[in-house]
């Protein structure tokens, strides 16, 4: 279920930064200059030695953050974008902790803070047009489409322009799979981006032992009242006998006085 | 005595409003400023001391409850009777200190209640939160006949005993599914985690360790409670309890060791790097020592050593969830996290209102047994236990 996504191509990003504005306005926010992800910045250009690497919400095939939610706020829409409902959020930070691209992030000076994160302007594309840095990038570093043709264009760039690439897509395996794909001239943790990702969904991880729970409540539940029921038997028995006991004492004692 | 007491606890007592005060100024901060203005907290660092100390070690620390429940009322280990009540005290005391330290942390405190309708049954976090509604709920139950019988209330007596024993086993299993759970967070992480802190077994060693480190809180509240109201458990009970804890102790080591083994992380153990220090000070410290500790009948037979291991045990406990928690991301983070004094004090705070709590609780219900009185009690429960019709035995 990947949807549409976006093909980054860092060989073309010359680092204007005219996606991060773009994105400024798209949240209503002031532009800054730091050019990392931040509550005031969903997408940023981070330069890596002579690079540019654009880096936003990589909306995962099967996102880690909305597995981790408790209230299930976040969503992988069938479209592509992974979306966030902040009138759902408790403010766990669960979502921070656990992704794998560390992406998510917070309004800390905020009383009631919201997470904020790239939905791959879901609004946006839902009404036909691109997403806001898509159309503001002026050499075509991001290229939006479905995830499967991003793939094929992403192949038909490294044939026709061979020794260019470095020979693979960052995002077809890593956590399982991401909407949104790199392809760059040099090895991806030169870019700052992980490559010890699993090639396997993050939440299998957890969900590996959360589907034993109705089984162990069970089972569990039964034990325990097997266990109680063994043990109280035992008590009611060991006093019965206590009891058979005495009366047998008493009913020697008078039947010797008489 | 009252005034004997007092004057011993002076210096406890302005310890105690000078934690509350600076606590409620960091209360105020944090909630009309906010969690950047108040803590040390960023997006490399989303989870600090709150987490780790008020809500992790909290749940944890509030284990003996459920272990000592399941010994007496369905092991039908009578002999534990007398550690029964200060055990469901200090569980019900701890979860509502952990709900509070939540709603702290929370940046929303206000949606706390929104996992009951809004379901994600993918999530730990979302599991842990209805175990802790939950079992809090079944602990309140459990409490309740001690407030029931200091008012001599006998109709709820009556409800409440009839339930007693389903009760005791929703708790059981509500109590290890979430210990293990709060092990279970961190399973999602694989890569973020210092190696010495990442197992698949976390479930199971958070379980083993709280299981070890129940007991422990009822010997170190025996021991208070014995120099501050002269009212303490036998050490016969405690010594038995402590070899609970040396058992579970030994398990929760042999997983440890065969971890480090499958996953061949002996190098990390002897690399003495700031992760390898904190591992050997939790392992060492607390639970190597104080199960050798706890091994021996002649020490646990001795009220100080006795002493000695719980704090071992209860230290070791909090120093292996906050490396879980805090030390074992700090390298994947490449940002230090130290709490700030608004962290701190507030967790101080929650802290000392619990001793507070446990204090006013032994001062004015029953919950320690009157002196002399424990063992004749508790085999006057075993035979009272049924009333045999007299016509059965005729």
């Amino acid at each position: 279920m990947l949807g549409h996504g976006i093909l980054i191509d860092t060989t073309l990003c010359v680092g204007c930064y005219s996606c991060e504005e773009a994105d400024a306005a798209r949240w209503g926010r002031t532009p800054t200059d730091t050019h990392k992800l931040s509550s005031s910045l969903n997408t940023a250009v981070l330069q890596v030695d002579d690079t540019y690497v654009p880096r936003m919400c990589m909306h995962c095939a099967e996102p880690t953050c909305a597995s981790v939610c408790p209230v299930g706020a976040f969503t992988k829409t069938p479209e592509g974008p992974v979306v966030y409902d902040p009138d759902k959020c408790m403010g766990c930070r669960y979502c921070m902790q656990a992704c794998p691209f560390d992406v998510p992030k917070y309004e800390w000076n905020s009383a009631a803070p919201k997470i904020t994160k790239c939905d791959m302007c879901h609004e946006r594309t839902s009404k036909g047009q691109l997403p806001a840095c898509v159309e503001a990038c002026p050499t075509g570093a991001r290229t939006y489409g479905k995830v499967s043709d991003l793939l094929q264009e992403a192949q038909k760039r490294m044939q026709d322009n061979p020794g260019k690439y470095h020979a693979s897509v960052y995002g077809v395996r890593e956590a399982g799979g991401t909407s949104i794909l790199y392809i760059s001239d040099r090895p991806f943790e030169k870019l700052g981006l992980k490559t010890n990702l699993p090639d396997h969904p993050m939440p299998s991880l957890t969900w590996a032992i959360l589907s034993k729970i109705p089984n162990y409540v069970f089972w569990g539940g039964t034990l325990m009242a097997g266990i109680w029921w063994i043990t109280n038997r035992r008590k009611e028995v060991q006093a019965f006998e206590l009891k058979l006991k005495e009366m047998d004492k008493r009913g020697n004692g008078t039947s010797n006085h008489e | 005595m009252f005034t004997r007491v007092l004057q011993r606890l002076t210096f406890w007592t302005a310890t105690f409003w000078v934690v509350v005060a600076v606590g409620l100024v960091s209360t105020i901060i944090r909630f009309s400023q906010g969690l950047g203005a108040s803590t040390n907290l960023s997006d490399q660092f989303p989870w600090g001391l709150w987490v780790g100390f008020d809500v992790v070690c909290g749940v944890g620390l509030a284990a003996g409850g459920f272990v000592i429940a399941a010994s007496v009322y369905l092991f039908n280990l009578e002999r534990y009777r007398p550690i029964l009540r200060p055990a469901i005290l200090t569980a019900f005391l701890g979860y509502i200190l952990v709900i509070v330290g939540l709603l702290f942390d929370l940046g929303k405190p206000w949606n706390v209640w929104h996992p009951i309708i809004m379901w994600n049954p993918h999530s730990v976090m979302f599991e842990v939160g209805w175990c802790v509604m939950l079992y809090t709920t079944v602990l309140a139950l459990e409490f309740s006949p001690i407030v029931f019988e200091r008012f001599q209330m006998h109709w709820p007596l009556k409800v409440v005993h009839a339930i007693t024993i389903p009760m005791v086993i929703a708790g059981v299993v509500l109590s290890s599914l979430h210990q293990s759970s709060l092990g279970s967070l961190f399973l999602i992480i694989p890569e973020k985690v210092y190696p010495l802190w990442y197992s698949s077994n976390l479930p199971y060693l958070f379980f083993l360790s709280a299981v070890a480190v129940g007991p422990a809180m009822v010997i170190i509240e025996s021991y208070l409670s014995s120099r501050a109201f002269k009212r303490e458990i036998e050490v016969s009970i405690l010594s038995q309890i402590a070899k609970v804890s040396a058992v579970a102790l030994a398990i929760y080591l042999v997983l440890k060791i065969e971890d480090l083994s499958g996953m061949k992380l002996w190098p990390y153990v002897f690399t003495f790097n700031f992760e390898g220090i904190m591992y050997w000070a939790e392992i060492g410290l607390g639970v190597i020592t104080p199960m050798l500790l706890f091994l021996s009948p002649r020490l646990r037979a001795n009220k100080r050593w006795l002493f000695t291991g719980a704090f071992l045990i209860v230290s070791g406990f909090i120093f292996n969830r906050l490396n879980v928690a805090i030390t074992s991301v700090e390298r994947y983070n490449s940002a230090p996290y130290f709490p700030s004094w608004m962290e701190i004090s507030v967790s101080l705070m929650i802290v000392a209102l619990g001793f507070a709590a446990f204090r006013l609780a032994v001062k004015y219900l029953p919950i320690f047994p009157p002196a002399h009185e424990t063992v004749p009690a508790a085999a006057r429960e075993v035979v009272a236990f049924i009333d045999v019709p007299a016509e059965r035995l005729s």
